[in-house]
Parts: C-alpha cells; sequence; structure tokens
C-alpha cells in the first residue's frame, strides 16, 4: 500500500514538472506574435466551424437558380457560386470538414504511431527491425496516390457495409454525415504515423537509458507501466509539435483530394471542391475562387506558424532531453 | 571494403520494397468492390461482362492474377488499360511519363535556384528584414498548394494580363509551360529555402568559415566558396525527395493546365476502376521515390569524404 502512494506521488511530481516546462513553452510562445495571432486566428476558425452554420442565414446546400454566380452583396457577403449556393455558408461548413481532418487524422496518426514507436524503441530487436521495414516500405509509397487507393477501397466497403445491419452500416452511417471522408481519415493515418513514431522510437531508446527508468525498474515497475508513466510523458513536446505541423498537411490533402473530386461527396462542401468547381469560370466569377483559396491558404498558414512557434518555444527543451 | 557491400545491400533492398507495395495495392484494388465494366451510365450485358472479365483473366483466383500480373510486370508488361482498350498501361505511361519528367524538370531547376537564392539571404542577413521576408515567403510557398497557385497565375497572367497562354503542352520550350513549371515549383522552393538557411546559418557559425573571414577574404568569397558549398550537403538529400515530390504530385497542375502527363491519367484511372493504370502508376512512382532515396544515399559520401571515411 504505502509503494503504491510514493508510485503515485512521483508520478504526480512528474505531472507537475512537465506543467512547469508546458508554462515555459507558453512564456516563449507568447512573445511569438505570428504564432499568437495565428493561435487566435485557429481560435476564431473553431468558432466560426462549430457556431458559424446556425448564425448564417443560408443552408450550404440550399441552391437557388434565380441567384447563381452572384458576385459579394449585402445578401450574400462573398456571393454565390455556379448553383445559387450561398458561397459563405459553403465555407463556414467547409472549415468544419477541414478541421476535421486536421484533428481526426491526427488522432489516428496518434494511435498508430506512439504505441509503434514505443514499441521500436523501448523493446528493440527484432520488434524494431520489423516496425523499421515497415516504415521504409511506407516511405516508398506515393503518398497521395495511395491515400486515394486506401480511401476509394474503404469508400466501397462501407458502400456494401450500408446495405448490411452491424457496425459496419453504423460506420457507413457516420460516414454518409462526415461526407464520406472516413477513408481519408484512416488513409491519411495509415501513411502519416511515421514521423511520429520515429519521434517516439527515438524518445524510448534514449530514455530508457536514463537513471529515472533504472529506478523505476529497480523498484519493481513493469514495462507497461514504465513506458505509460516515465517513458512516454517525456516524449510529449516533439509530439504535440509534430502532431500541430501535421493538422495543415492532413487538411491540404484532403482540400486536393476533394479537389480532384474524389474526396467529400457533394452537396457537402470542403474548400478543396470549391476551388475546383470555381476554376472553369475563374474569369468571370472570380470570387468564387479567391474566397475558398484564400481560406484555405490562410488556415494552412496560421497551422504551420503556430507549430513553428511551438517549436521553437519547446526546442531548448527538446535539446535538454 | 564495407562500402561496396553497403551498396549492393542498398540496392537490393529495392526489391522487397517494391514487392510490398505490389502487394499492398494488388490487394486493395482488387479488394475494392465494383467492377471496371459497371461505370459506364447503361449497364453492359451479362454476356458482354462475363466476356470482358474472361479476356482480361479477371475470373481467375486472385492469387494467379496476382501472380501473373506480377510476372508480367517483371518483363515490363503492365497489362492492359481497360478504359482505352487499344493501349497497354506500357504505352501510357511512355506517352505521358516524359512530359511529367519534362515538367518536373523544369520545376526542379526553378525550385533549386528560386530556394538556395531566398535561403542564402535569409542566412547572410539572419534576422534582418530579408531574413523574415524570406522566412514568410517560404512559409506562404508551404502552405498554399500547387492548384491555388496554378489557378492564380492562369487567372492573373493569362485571362487578366494575357501574356500567356491559359493551357496546353508543346514541350519545355514553349511559353506554355511557364505557368505550370511556376506553380509546381512554388512549394519544393519554400522546402528548399529553408532547408538551405537553417544548413547555411549552421555552417556559418563554424570554426573553418571565421578562419576564411580572419584571412581577411571577401564576404562574399567566403559565402559562396567555403560556406555554400558544405551547406549544400543537407539540401541535397530534401532535394532527392523533393524532386520525387515534384513528380508524383504534379497532378493537380497537370489538370488545370491541361498538360498531358501521368498524373491526370491516374485520376481518371481510379475513378474508372482502371486496376492495370492504378497498380502501374503507384509502382512506376514507388519506383521513382525509392530511385531517388538511392540516388541520394549513394551520392552524399562522394559529396562529403568526412562521410565515406
Amino acid at each position: 500500500m504505502a509503494a503504491v502512494t510514493v508510485a503515485q506521488a512521483g508520478g504526480r511530481e512528474n505531472i507537475r514538472e512537465i506543467e512547469g516546462l508546458w508554462q515555459q513553452a507558453f512564456r516563449r510562445l507568447r512573445k511569438n506574435k505570428l504564432a499568437l495571432i495565428s493561435m487566435w486566428f485557429i481560435l476564431f476558425l473553431f468558432l466560426v466551424a462549430i457556431f458559424g452554420p446556425y448564425l448564417i442565414p443560408y443552408e450550404y446546400s440550399k441552391q437557388n437558380y434565380n441567384e447563381v454566380t452572384q458576385s459579394p452583396s449585402w445578401q450574400h457577403w462573398m456571393g454565390t457560386d455556379q448553383l445559387g449556393r450561398d458561397i459563405m455558408a459553403r465555407l463556414v461548413f467547409g472549415a468544419r470538414v477541414s478541421l476535421t481532418v486536421g484533428i481526426v487524422v491526427q488522432v489516428v496518426i496518434l494511435i498508430i504511431g506512439v504505441p509503434l514507436g514505443a514499441i521500436a524503441g523501448y523493446f528493440g530487436g527484432w520488434w524494431d527491425t520489423i516496425i523499421m521495414r515497415i516504415v521504409d516500405v511506407l516511405y516508398a509509397l506515393p503518398n497521395l496516390l495511395f491515400v486515394i487507393v486506401i480511401m476509394t477501397f474503404l469508400r466501397g466497403q462501407l458502400a456494401l457495409g450500408s446495405e448490411k445491419t452491424g457496425w459496419l452500416a453504423q460506420v457507413a452511417k457516420l460516414d454518409g454525415r462526415t461526407g464520406g471522408l472516413i477513408g481519408v481519415y484512416i488513409g491519411l493515418g495509415l501513411i502519416g504515423w511515421l514521423t511520429v513514431a520515429r519521434i517516439v522510437r527515438a524518445g524510448s531508446m534514449s530514455l530508457k537509458e536514463r537513471e529515472f527508468v533504472e529506478a523505476a525498474r529497480s523498484a519493481g515497475a513493469e514495462d507497461s507501466r514504465i513506458l505509460l508513466r516515465h517513458v512516454l510523458p517525456n516524449t510529449l513536446a516533439p509530439v504535440v509539435v509534430a502532431s500541430t505541423l501535421g493538422i495543415p498537411g492532413a487538411i491540404l490533402y484532403e482540400a486536393g483530394i476533394s479537389f480532384l473530386g474524389l474526396g467529400v461527396i457533394p452537396p457537402m462542401p470542403s474548400w478543396g471542391l470549391m476551388i475546383s468547381e470555381a476554376i472553369p469560370t475563374m474569369r468571370a466569377h472570380p470570387h468564387m475562387l479567391i474566397f475558398p483559396a484564400l481560406t484555405l491558404s490562410l488556415t494552412v498558414l496560421a497551422f504551420n506558424f503556430l507549430g513553428d512557434g511551438l517549436r521553437d518555444a519547446v526546442d531548448p527543451w527538446m535539446k535538454r532531453g | 571494403m564495407n562500402r561496396s557491400a553497403y551498396v549492393i545491400r542498398r540496392v537490393l533492398l529495392i526489391f522487397p520494397t517494391m514487392l510490398a507495395i505490389y502487394t499492398i495495392t494488388f490487394f486493395l484494388v482488387h479488394a475494392t468492390p465494383g467492377s471496371p465494366w459497371s461505370t459506364q451510365d447503361k449497364p453492359l450485358p451479362k454476356a458482354v461482362v462475363d466476356k470482358l472479365n474472361e479476356a482480361y483473366g479477371l475470373n481467375d483466383p486472385l492469387w494467379k492474377q496476382y501472380l501473373n500480373y506480377l510476372n508480367n510486370a517483371l518483363h515490363g508488361d503492365f497489362g492492359p488499360s481497360f478504359t482505352s482498350r487499344s493501349r497497354t498501361v506500357a504505352d501510357i505511361i511512355s506517352d505521358t511519363l516524359p512530359v511529367s519528367l519534362q515538367l518536373g524538370l523544369v520545376a526542379m531547376i526553378i525550385a533549386v535556384l528560386v530556394g538556395v537564392t531566398l535561403g542564402t539571404i535569409g542566412a547572410v542577413r539572419h534576422n534582418t528584414w530579408a531574413d523574415y521576408l524570406s522566412s514568410f515567403l517560404a512559409i506562404v510557398g508551404i502552405s498554399t498548394p500547387s492548384y491555388v497557385i496554378a489557378s492564380l497565375l492562369v487567372l492573373f497572367f493569362a485571362s487578366y494580363l494575357g501574356w500567356l497562354p491559359t493551357t496546353g503542352w508543346e514541350g519545355i520550350f514553349s511559353v506554355k509551360i511557364i505557368i505550370p513549371a511556376l506553380a509546381l515549383a512554388f512549394y519544393p522552393s519554400a522546402i528548399l529555402a529553408r532547408y538551405t538557411r537553417s544548413s547555411l546559418l549552421d555552417v556559418l557559425s563554424s570554426d573553418y568559415v571565421r578562419t576564411a573571414r580572419a584571412k581577411g577574404q571577401r564576404e562574399r568569397v567566403v559565402v559562396v566558396r567555403h560556406a555554400l558549398r558544405n551547406a549544400m550537403l543537407p539540401v541535397i538529400t530534401v532535394g532527392g525527395v523533393v524532386f520525387a515530390d515534384i513528380i508524383t504530385g504534379s497532378f493537380f497542375v497537370e489538370t488545370i493546365s491541361g498538360v498531358p502527363g501521368l498524373g491526370r491519367y491516374f485520376v481518371t484511372s481510379i475513378s474508372s476502376r482502371d486496376y492495370p493504370v492504378v497498380l502501374g502508376t503507384v509502382l512506376l512512382f514507388g519506383f521513382i521515390i525509392t530511385l531517388m532515396n538511392l540516388i541520394v544515399d549513394l551520392i552524399y559520401p562522394l559529396l562529403d569524404p568526412r562521410i565515406a571515411k
């Protein structure tokens, strides 16, 4: 009983130290104006994505053939598209699509990458060899093509599943609500976990030799406990940075796949799809192109600035490790 | 020496890697529901579908198809295309790949020129407005997808100003290449600029650069002749990956600018379930990426004698 209390106290001590370091990092981040502005912009974007669709008096899928390709006006601040749909309503709903992709993909990446990296780094040996072989193969895959292949496969499976009952039907239903993007989440997760796995692997490899891990082990802690309580928390900082920097990549991939007409299923809007719909008539109706293009670039830019700022902010800490 | 053993091992590793890529892609593509013959508006009569499946070997057991395709691919035969039935995948690739390669090469040259210049300015004028501007341009370049750049370039330079043609392809010596090449070069320029800047910053604070300055060398000579040479080493490593990225990521630009490259073909073949074209393209692009990685790994020690030792 006493041993448990000591271990818990030790764990809490560990967490307090991490918070201290995060506070330090945050203090450094606050001095970085671009990163700070980006953070506010991203926060704003999240608010827009959550509440925006309720505030705009237009439905993203509502077509109005009396008002096609209108330029910006008081009725439609960003104009309307080729089917008379309000562009602002579509952009705002598109924020939901893009931010969801950005975050869900990072979650999938963490679910795959962290355990695999930890196993490879901590246990080493043939675990490491196998996982690193997989990494080698994935590095050689043409990413975008492969995501498209996986996505097409999953979408086909889900289409079959929707005719049946059971969990597959549930997933298919969920897929319909996300605009058919579950395949994109999984596909991007399956090719994107390499960086995180490598970070966690390198971290675990160096950390397992350190004194505090040695101490935990001699105190009788099991491998799983050492990994969860001592090794993984110490690789948190670079993983957070990698995840933040991974978000814009995922957003761009989704936009790109939707741009090619292979991603989101209409009438669900995606910034990429809106851009591709605008291109044929961009000379006559540049507003259809400019607004989604600007939104997409600014969003990605903001995440990149924030990720860079975060990396600089935790960098001294990373060097320390 | 150990070195040749390493080279042989690296070259031999291509085979299991390619086999893994083939296996994954083959089964994914074949496990995707739907048949290539059901994409037309009017469904084909069952007898016709049976005939087609028979003719293309789609009735064989999966393992047999797997081995057959593998065997043929090793002999350079990537099968017939399902959609353009008079042509084989090899025909399509040999028509479209050179176009993608030419466009990619021009884009790569632009990217190296722009990227290295921007990165050098950033490092030499460290922490001045020039540095901030070049870093800012680089991050904008990383954040803007090529199709946005391409469409904006077409909008301003082709539609409004009329200086350049909007679409088309007439080889690398035609003005038609300017817009797609610039659009394709944007992202890699940014990547190369960032790597050049950080690498050059490292080198500029090294001892031998201080020595060169202490000798009284002009700053220009120090930077170009002493520092930049070594600073380029990590940049070359990225360069290989970046070039593979350009080639395998060109389909957005190809679609907008009407360039008949391989990427554009892939997009249509996915929606028409043209399995052989999909498989062939993934394999080819995988091979290009593996090859570029290999070349970079093998060239690196030749450029940097410190590693070769």
